[in-house]
């Protein structure tokens, strides 16, 4: 295990060592002491490592992440995970708004509460939030699949694409263009996979299934109230 | 009509100033088809510009360089706030921000071509970074837009410099737009979008609001890639002052002015020409604010917006800006509205000049369109050859002026170069009225 101290360490010294860390490294243990909610910590990542942060996290924790699996014992502040490419991000508090926002790939899990804007843009990343989401999520979410085990904010899915939503608990509001679907088996098997990378103990059927009704896609003059 | 009648003069036909023909036939396409116009390119209404400007020249208080002999240097450094690697250009006109989608391959190359060819640089656009024009662009700038489309921390790094794009002449406070038609397989899949829908852009960044998450937005990107390569800013031209200076606040190396008449693929006309400031009204606010912060050639301003001509060049940097960008210039240097195409234009119900429905795809010059067979009629070594030209040539025409002004760099023109030919423009370029030693709003004056 490798040891980094921000408080003796510059952020920096942090993110240039950890980003010098290549595929074949024998380092793949690491972490992070005394984060004090410091932005930008273990940001563009790109080695199968795995770096655990004791503490709480400023913005853009593990932004554009690669690889790495990235830890976070704390909370996570704005936009954690921000177009995280491949890899897994996970926070065992609750994570400040635009979580996961425009991701491309790989695996969010937040084992607390997310705030507005959960995977806003998301264009392919994962997110399992064990909690609740707050308003506006997956905002013209393009593709990827977002889990919320509790409840989910007003106007979920607004200007929805083609990503999915599932949701265990309530959905306060639906945004323009997002309507609850048909949760097929391929749906099912799909959440089961996402729920047991996320370590989280919950029954797929209990969720339902939400998307975009593809209204939007293309300009029409009768649909303008939804704009 | 009889013999009486005839002997009575007829009254001329007077057209409205107000519903003019244009005007009318715009509000019988909207009452036809209930949406606004969507077109590409800048403003096309008549404001105040470059034109209204005049350089003074040498006289017996100052003396020129001698145009064949005498040096006049073109170089500009980009970024020398805080990146370890800052971009330098042989000239001071960069090519702005246009998107693989709008523009054809072949186009994206072509401006590679002729910007490397020229010693300066190109931009990537709302879609992300193509292998092309990496390929065959010296300098590139990544631009870092609301969308994120094909954003990834690998084009980062293989970027020269980085543009968060906060805005746009042609739009401020607008998002873009790529209609359907020219959503190929291809775009779809940098976008990650299905074929087809009409895809939209999103006004505002989807991570960070306002300029204190901005800095740590540009902190994030520095940590990055390592604090190498200069970070820029772009605005479009609204409150120029505010916004350069909480961009120099922000963290920026370099800041990008774009005004209305700056071009866009696609938006509202409405939007077009009625939101922004002219080009013109923008450059000194903005350079107020870096002298009041004491960053004035420490921050780098990029101006653009309606740049044409060498005069043009001369004229931003007199005002204080380090380089201009060219948008809509460098796509009629490609080829874009030639008249050669005339009779394809008057099938599309335009003609050569007018052309701006560059969202359906069908430029018949190749470069606006994802169309293969439309998109093949563009060169793009024959065009980035054209591109290389036409940079040179301006380059060569502010240089001719600098040194009739008695500069050996075109960065030593100053304002007390120029004069005004309209109030309007005296106003907003704070230069004396041709003949007077006066501006409106002058301090001291009462006006």
């Amino acid at each position: 295990m490798q040891t980094i101290d921000l408080a003796t360490q510059t952020l920096r010294e942090m993110n240039a060592t950890l980003q010098a860390q290549k595929d074949q490294t024998n380092a793949t243990q690491w972490e992070i002491e005394n984060p004090r909610g410091a932005h930008a910590i273990a940001v563009g990542l790109d080695a199968p490592i795995e770096v655990t942060v004791r503490g709480s996290t400023g913005y853009y924790c593990a932004g554009m992440n690669k690889q790495a699996t990235v830890h976070v014992t704390g909370s996570a502040g704005p936009g954690v995970a921000e177009n995280m490419m491949s890899g897994t991000v996970i926070i065992d508090g609750d994570a400040s708004q635009y979580a996961g926002a425009t991701g491309r790939g790989g695996l969010l899990v937040i084992k607390g509460n997310a705030a507005s804007r959960c995977g806003i843009s998301m264009k392919g990343i994962d997110i399992v939030v064990q909690g609740n989401i707050g308003h506006m999520s997956a905002f013209m979410g393009q593709a990827g699949n977002l889990v919320v085990c509790g409840d989910a904010g007003d106007a979920l899915g607004d200007s929805l694409y083609e990503a999915r939503l599932f949701v265990r608990g309530s959905v306060k509001s639906l945004g323009a263009d997002c309507i609850e679907k048909e949760m097929r088996p391929e749906h099912l098997e799909i959440l089961r996979d996402l729920l047991a990378r996320a370590g989280i103990d919950a029954k797929p059927e209990e969720f339902r299934r939400y998307g975009s009704a593809r209204k939007l896609y293309n300009f029409d003059v009768d649909n303008a109230a939804a704009y | 009509m009889n013999e009486h009648d005839k002997r009575i003069p007829q009254t001329v036909p007077i057209q409205s100033a107000t519903f003019s023909n244009p005007i009318n036939a715009e509000i019988r396409r909207a009452a036809a088809t209930g949406i606004y116009d969507i077109r590409g390119g800048g403003a096309k209404r008549k404001v105040p510009h470059f034109d209204d400007l005049l350089f003074l020249g040498a006289s017996i208080s100052r003396y020129p360089l001698e145009g064949y002999r005498e040096k006049c240097d073109t170089r500009v450094t980009l970024g020398t706030r805080f990146a370890k690697k800052p971009i330098e250009l042989d000239i001071p006109v960069t090519i702005a921000g246009m998107s693989f989608g709008a523009l054809s391959a072949q186009a994206k190359e072509a401006l590679g071509r002729g910007a490397s060819a020229a010693g300066t640089s190109t931009t990537t656009g709302d879609g992300g970074m193509t292998p092309e024009e990496r390929g065959h662009s010296s300098k590139l700038v990544y631009q870092y837009l609301p969308s994120r489309y094909g954003m990834n921390p690998d084009d980062l790094r293989r970027a020269d410099a980085i543009e968060i794009v906060v805005g746009q002449g042609a739009k401020p406070g607008g998002g873009g737009m790529l209609l359907g038609q020219k959503i190929s397989d291809r775009v779809a899949e940098m976008r990650t979008l299905p074929k087809g829908i009409d895809q939209r852009s999103a006004c505002r960044h989807p991570d960070w609001t306002g300029p204190d998450d901005l800095e740590i937005k540009i902190l994030e990107l520095r940590e990055i890639t390592g604090w190498q390569v200069p970070i820029y800013v772009k605005v479009g031209g609204t409150r120029p002052y505010y916004d350069t200076a909480l961009a120099v606040k922000a963290g920026a190396d370099v800041v990008v002015l774009d005004g209305m008449q700056g071009g866009t693929a696609a938006t509202q006309d409405v939007f077009i020409e009625h939101v922004g400031l002219p080009t013109l009204a923008c450059i000194r606010p903005a350079v107020r604010a870096l002298q009041d912060l004491g960053m004035h050639r420490e921050v780098q301003l990029i101006v653009s917006g309606g740049i044409r001509t060498g005069a043009d060049v001369a004229k931003a940097m007199a005002l204080g800006a380090d380089a201009v960008a060219i948008g809509t210039a460098a796509l009629i240097a490609l080829g874009d509205n030639d008249p050669k195409w005339e009779a394809e234009y008057q099938k599309l119900g335009t003609t050569t000049g007018a052309y701006d429905d560059w969202h359906e795809g069908r430029d018949p010059a190749g470069i606006t369109t994802q169309d293969p067979d439309l998109a093949a009629r563009l060169d793009p070594v024959e065009a980035g050859r054209r591109l290389r030209n036409y940079l040179k040539v301006m380059t060569l025409e502010a240089q001719t002026i600098a040194r009739a002004c008695g500069h050996n760099h075109l960065h030593n023109l100053e304002p007390e170069d120029l004069c005004a030919l309209t109030m309007e423009a005296a106003a907003m370029a704070q230069v004396p009225l041709a003949g007077t030693d006066w501006y409106p709003g002058k301090p001291g004056t009462g006006y």
